[in-house]
Formats: C-alpha cells, sequence, structure tokens
C-alpha cells in the first residue's frame, strides 16, 4: 500500500479540498509540517489528500497507525502539538478529538464507494498511489477489449448520466462509436453549477486520476483522440490539481501517443467556463468550447452526430466518466448488482444547507430521503425542524415533508414532479420563506437564461413579476387568484416551449413551492389545487 | 475607455500569439488576458478579433455574454457572495446586505479607493459549509459578519505590509 515513504515512516493526511481548506485545513498542514521538521522523535511525513466527504469533521487530521487510519477533528491550530505525538502514531488515543478508526465511522462505514473508492485515501496527484489502488485495472483490461465490447459493458451496467439527465451512458457512447469520423471528441462537463452539489469537484480534487482514466477509455471505446474537461472558473483548486494529475499522467505514459504502448492515442486538457451556469447545458458548453456565446444549440443534430467543432462528440459528467474504470475493472454485473429499477450503480449524495452534519456519502440508488435527512444529515444545523428540501439544484423541487418516503431513484423523483439530478440535497429549516423561493427560481432564470428562447428569457421575467403580484396581492382578491393562474400558464408556457432544462425546468421549483407551501403565498392550505401538477397527483390517487 | 500601457498592449499580444492557434481559441485568450491584467480592456477587442479572424461584435459578444469577464479593473480585493440556494437556507440574505451596507457598496461596483469590489456568485461548490463568499481566489465558508470583520482587518495589514 504504502509505496513511496521510507519504511517505518508513518503518514499523517490532511485534506486539500476546496471546503476543507475554506475551513482550515491549509494552517493545519503547515503546522503539522512545521511540527515534523521540528520534532525529531515523530517519525512521519504529511500527505495531502481528498476528503472523506465528512465535513462538519473538517479540517480531519488523519493518522496511519498499525490498526488502521485514525480520525482527529474538527482539529484546530493549537490541538496539532496534543494530537501528533509518538503515541498517536501507535494506535488510537484519549484525545477529546480522536474519532477512532475512519472507516470504523457510521457515515464511512454504510457506504457503498465505487466511483469515490480512493477519494481521501490516496495522495491525488501521485500516479503510484493510485495504481497501487487499482487504479488503471479498467484501462488494461479496456486496452485488451475492441471498441464495441467496451461500449456494450458500459450499455449493460445501466450506467445512466450523473449530471443529471440520466441518458444511459453506453447509448451515446454507442452512437459516436456508429458515426464514422475523422476526428471524435470526449467532452467532460465540469461545469457543476447546481447549488448544493460538489460531487465532481471533490472527485477532481480527491482523485482527478479516475476521471483521467475514465476520459481514456472513452476514447479508446468511441475512437476519439482529444478530450476536453469543461471545468467551471469557480473551481480554482479543482483546475489546479487537474493540471497536476495530466501532467503526471502524460509523465507515466498514459496519455500522448501509444498509450501503454498500445496503438491508441489520447490527449487531453483542461478549459475553463466563465461562470455561466447555461454553460453546463451541453449544447451550450460544446459553443462555449468553440469559442462563442454560450447559446443553446437546437437538437438534432444531437452532439453525439455532431458535437464539438461539428465533428461526433461524446459529453458525459464527472461521475459518469469517472463511474467506467470500475465497470471496466470489475465488470458490468457488478456495477449493475447495485441500484433499483432503471436506476443501477450508486449515486454520490450530497447533503447541503442547513444540515447538521453535510458532506458527500456514495450509497446504492434506493435510500430513501428521509433516511437521508435524519440518520445521515442529522436534521438543522439549527435544530429547527425541516420544512423543506430541493433536490437536484436550483432546477429542482422543493419537497414537502409528506414525500419524504420517496426512494433515490430517477423514476420514482419523476413520479412526484421532482428530479433527482445530480445528487444535491439542500435542506432548509421552518425559517424559509417559499415565495420567496419560488421567486428566486424566476430570478436565477433571468441572469442565467442564454437568451435564445423566448419563454426562458421573457417568461422568467414576467414570472418574477407574476409572484411579486401574487405576494403583494389582498388573500382572497381577484388579482390574486388571477395571478395564480397566470403563473400557472406562464410556468406551461416555459416548460413546453423552451430549448432545454433551464426554462423547461425552473417551474419545477416554482411549481413546487406554491402546490406545497401555498400558505407562504398567502393562499389558504386547504385550497382547491389550482395547478396542473397537484392535479396530476389526485388523478394518480 | 481603460487606460492601459504600451506594456499591457505587449502582455495582450504576447498571449494573442501564444494562443492564436488552439481549437477554440478565445476562452483562453479572454482568461489569459484577465489573469495578467485582472480585467478585459476595450483595447483588446480589436487586437484579439485581429488575432481570430472574427469581428469586434462577435469578441465583444463572448465578453459580454460570460459573468466572470470584467471590462473594468476590479478593485484588488474581490469579493463574491455566493447567492444559490444552499448558502440562503444559512442566511446569506441578511449576510449579504450587511456586507453591502459594511462595504457602501452594491453588486458590480468597485469602491472608490479602489481596495474592493463586491459581486454575486451563484455557487462556489462549498455547499456543505453554506453561507460562502469568495476573497480573490480563496473560499470561505460558514459566513458571519465577525469573520468577515476579521478577513476585512487581515486585507488592510497586508497591504500596510506591501508598503
Amino acid at each position: 500500500m504504502n509505496t513511496k515513504s521510507p519504511v517505518n515512516q508513518k503518514r499523517i493526511f490532511v485534506s486539500l479540498d476546496t471546503t476543507a481548506i475554506s475551513k482550515g485545513s491549509n494552517k493545519i498542514a503547515a503546522h503539522i509540517s512545521h511540527l515534523l521538521s521540528e520534532e525529531t522523535e515523530i517519525c512521519a511525513t504529511l500527505v495531502r489528500n481528498g476528503s472523506r466527504g465528512m465535513f462538519w469533521l473538517e479540517p480531519l487530521v488523519e493518522i496511519e497507525t498499525p490498526l488502521g487510519r485514525v480520525a482527529y477533528g474538527p482539529v484546530t491550530e493549537k490541538d496539532v502539538v496534543d494530537i501528533i505525538t509518538a503515541e498517536s502514531l501507535n494506535g488510537i488515543t484519549d484525545h477529546p478529538l480522536c474519532l477512532g478508526l475512519t472507516e470504523e465511522l457510521p457515515w464511512m462505514k454504510s457506504q457503498q464507494r465505487l466511483t469515490f473508492a480512493r477519494v481521501g485515501l490516496i495522495d491525488p496527484i501521485d500516479v503510484d498511489s493510485y495504481i497501487s489502488h487499482q487504479g488503471f485495472d479498467g484501462l488494461k483490461n479496456a486496452l485488451t477489449q475492441t471498441p464495441q465490447e467496451i461500449v456494450s459493458q458500459i450499455k449493460d451496467s445501466g450506467l445512466r448520466g450523473r449530471g443529471g439527465a440520466a441518458f444511459p451512458t453506453g447509448i451515446k457512447w454507442q452512437t459516436v462509436l456508429d458515426t464514422p469520423d475523422q476526428q471524435k471528441y470526449i467532452v467532460c462537463n465540469a461545469d457543476e453549477g447546481d447549488s448544493g452539489t460538489f460531487a465532481d469537484r471533490m472527485l477532481m480534487e480527491g482523485d482527478p486520476l479516475v476521471l483521467i482514466e475514465g476520459m481514456i477509455i472513452a476514447g479508446i471505446a468511441v475512437g476519439a483522440t482529444q478530450g476536453y474537461i469543461y471545468l467551471r472558473s469557480e473551481y480554482p483548486q479543482a483546475h489546479k490539481i487537474l493540471n497536476q494529475a495530466i501532467a503526471q499522467a502524460k509523465t507515466a505514459g498514459y496519455l500522448g501517443k501509444n498509450i501503454c504502448d498500445s496503438q491508441h492515442s489520447f490527449e487531453l486538457e483542461v478549459r475553463l467556463g466563465a461562470g455561466a451556469y447555461i454553460c453546463g447545458e451541453e449544447t451550450s458548453l460544446l459553443e462555449s468550447l468553440e469559442g462563442k456565446r454560450g447559446l443553446v444549440r437546437a437538437k438534432p443534430p444531437l452532439p453525439a452526430i455532431e458535437g464539438l467543432f461539428g465533428q461526433p462528440t461524446v459529453v458525459n459528467n464527472v461521475i459518469s466518466l469517472a463511474s467506467v474504470p470500475i465497470i471496466l475493472s470489475r465488470g458490468s454485473e457488478y456495477y449493475r448488482d447495485f441500484g433499483i429499477g432503471r436506476s443501477r450503480g450508486t449515486l454520490p449524495i450530497q447533503l447541503a444547507g442547513n444540515v447538521a452534519r453535510a458532506g458527500l456519502l456514495e450509497l446504492a440508488f434506493g435510500i430513501s430521503l428521509k433516511e437521508l435527512l435524519n440518520d445521515y444529515a442529522g436534521g438543522c444545523k439549527t435544530k429547527k425542524p425541516i420544512r423543506s428540501v430541493q433536490v437536484g439544484g436550483p432546477l429542482g423541487a422543493y419537497l414537502p415533508a409528506s414525500q419524504w418516503d420517496t426512494q433515490l431513484d430517477y423514476e420514482a423523483f419523476s413520479k412526484i414532479g421532482a428530479v433527482l439530478g445530480h445528487g444535491g440535497i439542500v435542506v432548509f429549516d421552518d425559517s424559509v420563506n417559499m415565495a420567496a423561493q419560488a421567486r428566486f427560481a424566476m430570478e436565477f432564470c433571468v441572469v442565467e437564461s442564454c437568451g435564445k428562447c423566448t419563454p426562458c428569457r421573457i417568461g422568467s421575467v414576467r414570472g418574477v413579476e407574476v409572484i411579486d403580484k401574487i405576494i403583494e396581492a389582498d388573500a382572497n382578491s381577484d388579482q390574486k387568484q388571477q395571478s395564480r393562474i397566470l403563473l400557472h400558464d406562464l410556468c406551461d408556457t416555459m416548460e413546453f416551449g423552451s430549448l432545454c432544462a433551464m426554462g423547461g425546468m425552473t417551474p419545477f421549483p416554482v411549481r413546487s413551492a406554491i402546490n406545497y407551501f401555498p400558505e407562504d403565498f398567502g393562499f389558504s392550505a386547504t385550497g382547491q389545487p389550482s395547478d396542473k401538477q397537484s392535479a396530476n397527483e389526485e388523478c394518480d390517487k | 475607455m481603460s487606460a492601459i500601457t504600451s506594456a499591457d498592449i505587449d502582455k495582450i499580444n504576447d498571449i494573442l500569439q501564444k494562443n492564436k492557434t488552439l481549437p477554440g481559441a478565445m476562452l483562453p485568450i479572454l482568461h489569459a488576458i484577465q489573469d495578467e491584467l485582472g480585467f478585459v480592456p476595450d483595447e483588446s477587442v480589436p487586437m484579439i478579433a485581429s488575432a481570430l479572424n472574427q469581428s469586434r461584435a462577435e469578441v465583444h459578444g463572448v465578453i459580454s455574454f460570460y459573468h466572470h469577464f470584467l471590462t473594468k479593473k476590479p478593485g484588488q480585493h474581490q469579493i463574491s457572495i455566493c447567492r444559490a440556494e444552499s448558502c440562503q437556507s444559512m442566511g446569506s440574505g441578511a449576510l449579504e446586505s450587511k456586507i453591502k451596507q459594511r462595504l457602501k457598496l452594491d453588486y458590480h461596483q468597485t469602491s472608490a479607493d479602489g481596495q474592493y469590489s463586491l459581486s454575486p456568485v451563484y455557487c462556489l461548490g462549498n455547499c456543505a459549509c453554506s453561507p460562502a463568499i469568495r476573497i480573490n481566489d480563496d473560499i470561505h465558508g460558514e459566513m458571519t459578519m465577525e469573520k468577515f470583520e476579521n478577513l476585512l482587518d487581515s486585507m488592510v495589514t497586508f497591504n500596510l505590509e506591501l508598503k
């Protein structure tokens, strides 16, 4: 396991993840480094790793001991001298911040970490460390297979796009494979703009090589020789780490010409976005990569047939591509055996906002929202009752307590007019004003609409106005009722008339807010459902 | 028009020479110029247009599309407050008003002494530690006014040290 450090040299881990740094992990690391250089009887080296995803415990310090890694957290600078001792290098101590073995913590133990298997475990840019943890096993297998065999394995695994749209990854790949062309591209969508999501960032900062491996395999499978990672500019740390990892992978012969002495070649480059949420939409992303305004393209043609620079292009989310290596190394059946229904494999779930324990956990599809909110998140950070949760980012529905029995499964969410999206869950306590949240959903669409289609560009502006009218109007007034009907019509126009999900899904948070929390808009809670979504639910009953 | 020096023009020319043959060179060029000069000056627009064989309108169109690109010199400390839902759930709305009051700035404004610029941002990916703000490239989580005051103090100290 430990290939680099000298014999008997123990390792101490402090995360270099953005959130860990925002909580002070860089200062802790500097302190530990200084201590190790001063105290000669403490023989250990400092390793900067990704985060384990338990952000309420960051800055987390992990010490490698004969028993396994022992965790301490959250650590302050003044704790360092008491924690890093000759005794702590040998096992569990009675220090008040000692949490025991990291792997035995309930948060870690109950997970099924497939895609995130190495995140937090290894030095993210160390190729040797990656290889010693089954890294590049998937690529090795891929190199012995035909393109069609690789694509078939991805199809058989049931992997669906983890960016939110949940389109079967293997089918996308098959289309690109079947479209003959001189130049094809693999584009990784790392424009993770949804509030409440940080899985892509954590993966790129904690195990960038698994993403690189997934992209190389995708290139071999469909016959593409150039890859781009389109990364949002809000992620400077991920940018730095990805570039370092790409350089390391190139030196080790995994990128460039004749990968691992095969006839395959693959070049990879990181390109930065520039603060436009819409560029997370795949066709807008491609326009941006081509150096243009991020205006959404009409489909067809599909990017798989005419994508980047008009060439056949695979556009996949970070987590989708990072899930490819384990499918190739362990087999499609292994991956497919996790999950329920048509949602196969695992989902990195991000608990965010007002929760006692915020962070990332990877689980097979099928767990209920309630279990996540109670068992993992531990309720609200403010210790007030949870009133509403928004799942799937700013275009996802707000869900009231009555829907928290819903299982995490793409189809189950779509049945209740919600989306699972990228697996981000934002929790609100009872101080939230849902009318303000609905207004914000429209306001966000005003700011971030690319402007190409009218329902989104103008509809969102009118949406803010009409929500204001609803809020301001006297209860039971005609104007209030009429504005509600108008908002309902406007939502229909946006949903069915927009080119992409930006305008098409902005109605999701708006409708759910007014349907489930009508009292916040000044309507009685027991009023007749006046909206399509509630009407549908009535029919379902 | 912003006043830029001939040294800045040389830097822009260098960037154009290095990047203009990249496929989809526009964004890498704009990023490189902003990284170097802090913003994308108006003077660079015709230069970029000529290097990429595009119209000035096309270049302007790209610059104005993306929130990240600035056409005026920003303050020394660029402060961005996250306005997205996760931060809202932890009180970013109130924090935002207080920071605006404290700096006497609204969004997209720079203080008269050139010290601070204020801008909104929609998600920094630090949603596990909401509310979050960013000062230049550093992200700070679980922000409170008390912490913000401390950060402001540390910025002032840093300036004095420079002199």
